[in-house]
């Protein structure tokens, strides 16, 4: 009974010289307000994503309490701003499509190329030159771009291609397809360098010349890294907006025509966000319901590409 | 054998030129961008320009609202998105590693870099314009660019946190620092710049986004300067569309005047953030 009280005693009196002094204790406090405010900062992303997820979510719901999920996906026309309504989404889907495909037409042997240049014939220090140079492409502002596809691209192609109408996808999709070489090029050229120095030299003891060593070996070996980019660059291709606003037109059709004006899905966000449309209105809804559309299809393509990405990393 | 051998060299000096066909011919047009740029911006570019306000005749517009109105929108998104991105990056670097929070932060922030910034033009038009009643106001338009260029500080200011060596941080604790005086006093002054290159980097980026603003309501048509948060504004970006996109030849050369103006100022970011990187790193600790 008695030791049991002096030990007690003395854990207590163990306890209260190991409790913090006055200015331990606030030091401690503020070093834990400091790490709450830090994290507060880190959870501003995850807020935007909930934000874009329910403002859009929420301007969609109320487009389909209006419009029937059918007339969206079984009309062939979209119409939202005429008297004569339709809202069929393909129009816009297909212009999209179209410009995409021009650019990553052009944009994938392009980059890959380089790519392989880059990495398998380029010496180290035109490499250090290259690389960055070909990322400023990425760099310019898309409105540089648009107007150098209206201004510039189209009247050269209309010299070649008579019956080219001044808006048209092909020079939106050309110029596009310029602006994603670097996408292409820099992170395929990652994982073409990443291969290891020995496959080659094994290819080579084999008796493999450099172009067979390049295309039956290290490319091979990267494919999934050059995937991933390639993935990327349309997911990019989709989102992009000013380059088709300004050079691709705005009349929403139904048509894999490249000559002829078309619209994009991001490019009929612009339209209507230039006019003056009242919010609360359905062609106020229409544009989320775009938007919802948009995110959905790039956010499905930025994680498969990060998927497979991942998977070449963990093989390599 | 000899024919053989020669022709499989003949072959592969084929493809290598055919490679840096596929590296100069994107540069070559860059370049012929960048001249074609200059000779339409040729008459219009001087003093007139640069101070007078937009006009219905193309030969006496100006871009001084837009100049200004960039000026503000910049230094606003700036002064937002980087203490909350420099804050971020901390918390990531050197507080949360490797818990199950920080993962789902991570994974968050690469998702949201790949988001077409339209739909962050979206967001600031349903949250920001509608729902915090903004209004189509310089402030929703900071706001919603800030948000967009986070991911950038985000991901750019964790690359410089971890460029500090963990000795030094241990070193810190050994003279009886707490954690946050250690990152305060040492880690993030050794930090700063990349820091700073990664501030400069996302306010370029910030200058020269157009849809999202468009999305947001920037104005098009602006015959006042900017006289506060609330105010309806315009930018570089948003006038130089604007007359883009107009029929009238005459307007294209001011497109491209203010496009010059654009670019000059980028590239202008761009050099001071190479020159501080320099600067800075050449102290030494």
């Amino acid at each position: 009974m008695l030791e049991s009280d002096t030990a007690a005693e003395r854990l207590a009196a163990d306890r209260a010289s190991l409790q913090p002094t006055g200015v331990d204790r606030s030091r401690s406090v503020a070093e834990r307000a400091v790490e709450l405010a830090l994290l507060a900062s880190a959870l501003v992303s995850v807020v935007t994503t909930l934000g874009i997820v329910g403002v859009l979510a929420f301007e969609t719901v109320q487009f389909f309490q209006r419009v029937p999920l059918t007339a969206f996906l079984w009309d062939s026309e979209w119409t939202p701003l005429f008297a004569d309504k339709h809202f069929g989404v393909w129009p816009l889907v297909a212009g999209t499509v179209l410009t995409s495909a021009i650019a990553v037409a052009l944009a994938l042997p392009l980059g890959l190329l380089a790519a392989i240049y880059l990495s398998e014939f380029a010496s180290s220090g035109l490499r250090r030159l290259l690389k960055p140079s070909l990322e400023v492409l990425a760099g310019v502002p898309t409105i540089v771009y648009g107007y150098f596809a209206l201004v510039f691209v189209t009247p050269v192609l209309q010299r070649v291609i008579p019956s080219l109408a001044g808006f048209n996808a092909l020079s939106a999709g050309i110029v596009m397809g310029i602006m994603i070489v670097p996408m292409i090029s820099s992170l395929s050229e990652d994982a073409l360098f990443a291969v290891p120095i020995g496959l080659r030299e094994g290819a080579w003891a084999l008796g493999a010349d450099r172009l067979a060593t390049v295309f039956r070996v290290v490319v091979p070996s990267a494919l999934s890294g050059i995937l991933a980019s390639v993935i990327l660059a349309v997911s990019r291709a989709i989102g992009e907006t000013m380059i088709v606003a300004i050079a691709a037109g705005q009349q929403p059709r139904l048509t894999l025509d490249p000559r002829v004006p078309i619209e994009t899905m991001t490019a009929y966000i612009v339209q209507v966000s230039m006019g003056d449309t009242p919010t609360g209105t359905l062609e106020y809804n229409t544009v989320f319901v775009i938007g919802s559309a948009l995110f959905v299809l790039t956010l499905g393509m930025n994680l498969l590409s990060q998927r497979v990405r991942r998977r070449f990393w963990s093989a390599a | 054998m000899k024919h053989e051998q020669l022709g499989r060299r003949i072959l592969e000096r084929a493809f290598v030129s055919l490679c840096q066909l596929s590296v100069f011919l994107p540069l070559a047009l860059l370049f012929a961008l960048v001249l074609h740029l200059a000779g339409d911006a040729m008459g219009r570019l001087g003093w007139q320009f640069l101070t007078s306000y937009p006009s219905r005749r193309a030969t006496q517009a100006g871009i001084l609202p837009a100049l200004v109105g960039s000026f503000y929108l910049v230094t606003l998104t700036s002064l937002l998105a980087l203490p909350i991105g420099v804050g971020a990056a901390v918390y990531l670097e050197e507080y949360g590693r490797r818990g199950r929070l920080s993962r789902l932060i991570e994974l968050n922030i690469a998702n949201l870099a790949g988001v077409p910034s339209i739909i962050y033009g979206l967001l600031g038009l349903g949250l920001f314009v509608r729902a915090l009643g903004m209004g189509r106001s310089l402030l929703a338009g900071a706001c919603t660019l800030s948000l967009l260029v986070l991911p950038i500080v985000i991901l750019s200011s964790r690359e410089a946190l971890r460029a500090v060596p963990h000795v030094i941080r241990e070193g810190c604790y050994a003279l009886g620092a707490t954690r946050w005086q250690a990152i305060r006093r040492v880690v993030l002054p050794m930090a700063l710049p990349g820091i700073l290159t990664a501030a400069i980097l996302s306010v370029s980026r910030a200058i020269g986004e157009t849809a999202p603003l468009v999305v947001v309501g920037a104005l098009a048509y602006v015959h006042f300067l900017p006289d506060g948060l609330t105010s309806p504004f315009t930018a570089l970006p948003i006038q130089v569309y604007n007359w883009v996109s107009r029929p009238d030849q005459d307007f294209v050369a001011d497109a491209a005047a203010g496009i010059v103006v654009l670019l000059v100022t980028m590239l202008a970011l761009n050099a001071l953030a190479i020159g501080l990187r320099a600067r800075l790193e050449r102290r030494t600790y």
